[in-house]
């Protein structure tokens, strides 16, 4: 129901904007990808970049950095430890930002349901715009799944940027949730220089006498 | 009109000029290597779509030394862009080519200013390799221009276009032919085309000077690099082929460099950086030398 509200609004806010149509067209053409290669999904990429499905018709291509990128894609499974890189990256990537999910384990955790570093939902910690069911998907439906998005982007439903700043609070609190699992194990190392040890002291270091 | 009226009407018609005839190459070239790759590649005009989308993003900046950095960038090289002759056009009448090669630098220098401010060591060492290639590229190339000022004692690019205007006979390339293949190496390198694309490197230095770029400093990025093919491509025109008489000659020779340059770039693979200096400095570097001595004493 909010998210139905949320739509409108964006709908009303690019009605009253002229350009916005023409500016989604150049947006849904030219969309530059940044993929976080965890998941076994990554394999799937190279047959569609390259010259037997060829996604640079559509006018996609590789980025390098978060920075630069349009469309955050998480090809796979994501463990706890990733959750938190993912997270960094998505809020270093500039608006508008689209994130799509690749098969099953972003929606349900998939085949990694059940195991303890993954978690099973991503769309409780970034907001997805599109989902891409399979095990693996084949670059066929990703393809599809692209000019799906597309489509949504020219329709100015794919907000998922917008929600997530809406809602915040929530994201965060699921974020913190998880990652407060993932305490450092070993302590931080104890400098012994970060309080200006006196000479005596260096010196009963040096012969392993002391344990600063 | 106003005289000075009419001067800027063509000032800012060379500036958008040469960013859409850049912009346009740049397409094109995407479109020649998704051939020789065997894919139907995105269509032409694809840079101007990508330019668009940038300028509608939003954007980060780290400092204001980066906002001048790279707007000292694009207004160095647009500026050089005013001194070169496109076909028989030229705003100011004469162009130095020492002018130009003097201006060009000042680019590389705003974006090496530029986006050494952002503070991501990447882009610091992607700029590092861009001056140390620089080095590499400017002394055949100044080499071989130093060969054409013995020849013609003038510095005057149109003189150098006119003394080539009868037929394909005439051209610079039959000339100079040691100096036509140097600075073809070095335009490889100017362009950062493969086997020198050491600056940017999107799977080691997660492409170098471009690195924390977001938003419409990307978008002024891509127009940097068009400029950048006008200027070069319109330079090496003007040097070995002729100049050209009419506008689409001028663009139809443009691009053939530039193609040439996609061809190589599309077959080899990155040299090491010390490697391609190297490179330039003893195959760029001696085909100058023995152009510059011959010219000199045959010449």
């Amino acid at each position: 129901m909010e998210m139905d509200n949320l739509y409108l609004a964006n709908l009303r806010e690019e009605k009253q904007n002229m350009w916005g149509g023409l500016v989604n067209y150049f947006r849904k053409r030219s969309m530059w990808m940044l993929y976080y290669c965890t998941g076994c999904g990554a394999i799937e990429l190279p047959p569609t970049m390259t010259s037997r499905y060829d996604m640079e018709r559509l006018g996609m291509g590789p980025m390098a950095t978060p920075r630069q990128a349009d469309l955050l894609l998480i090809t796979g499974y994501l463990s706890v430890k990733t959750l938190k890189r993912v997270i960094w990256s998505y809020e270093q990537m500039q608006e508008p930002k689209y994130v799509v999910g690749f098969g099953s384990c972003p929606i349900n955790g998939g085949i990694y349901w059940d195991a303890y570093p993954v978690i099973n939902h991503l769309e409780a910690f970034i907001p997805v715009d599109m989902s891409i069911a399979g095990c693996m998907p084949r670059p066929q439906a990703i393809i599809d799944a692209f000019e799906k998005l597309m489509g949504e982007i020219q329709e100015g439903k794919a907000i998922g940027y917008k929600r997530y700043e809406k809602h915040y609070d929530w994201y965060k609190k699921n974020q913190d949730a998880v990652l407060g699992r993932t305490e450092a194990v070993l302590k931080p190392w104890n400098d012994p220089f970060a309080s200006n040890p006196s000479v005596d002291e260096l010196m009963a270091l040096e012969k392993g006498e002391s344990n600063v | 009109m106003n005289a000075y009226a009419l001067l800027g009407i063509k000032l800012i018609g060379v500036s958008f000029g040469s960013m859409a005839v850049g912009l346009l190459f740049m397409g094109l070239g995407r479109k020649v290597t998704a051939r020789i790759q065997r894919r139907m590649g995105p269509p032409f005009y694809q840079s101007f779509i990508d330019v668009i989308k940038c300028f509608t993003k939003t954007s980060i900046t780290h400092n204001f030394v980066m906002d001048l950095g790279i707007i000292m960038a694009l207004g160095g090289l647009i500026a050089t862009a005013f001194f070169i002759p496109f076909a028989n056009f030229s705003i100011l009448g004469s162009s130095s080519v020492v002018i130009v090669l003097y201006l060009m630098s000042i680019g590389y220098l705003g974006m090496a200013m530029g986006v050494s401010a952002s503070g991501n060591p990447n882009a610091t060492i992607g700029i590092s390799r861009a001056l140390a290639l620089m080095m590499g590229y400017e002394i055949p190339f100044v080499m071989v221009i130093m060969a054409m000022l013995i020849t013609y004692n003038s510095s005057d690019l149109l003189t150098y276009a006119v003394a080539q205007s009868n037929g394909i006979g005439s051209w610079h390339i039959w000339k100079y032919p040691l100096g036509f293949i140097a600075v073809e190496i070095a335009f490889q390198a100017m362009v950062g085309e493969a086997p020198y694309d050491h600056m940017i490197a999107p799977a080691e230095i997660a492409s170098g000077p471009m690195v924390e770029l977001s938003g419409k400093y990307l978008g002024i990025g891509f127009l940097l690099h068009a400029v950048q093919l006008y200027v070069e491509t319109g330079l090496i025109v003007n040097l070995f082929l002729g100049g050209a008489s009419s506008w689409y000659v001028m663009l139809v020779k443009m691009f053939a460099v530039y193609f040439t340059t996609l061809s190589i770039n599309a077959v080899m693979a990155r040299y090491r950086i010390e490697q391609g200096i190297r490179h330039l400095w003893i195959w760029a570097g001696s085909f100058g030398l023995l152009q510059l001595i011959y010219t000199r004493i045959w010449g």
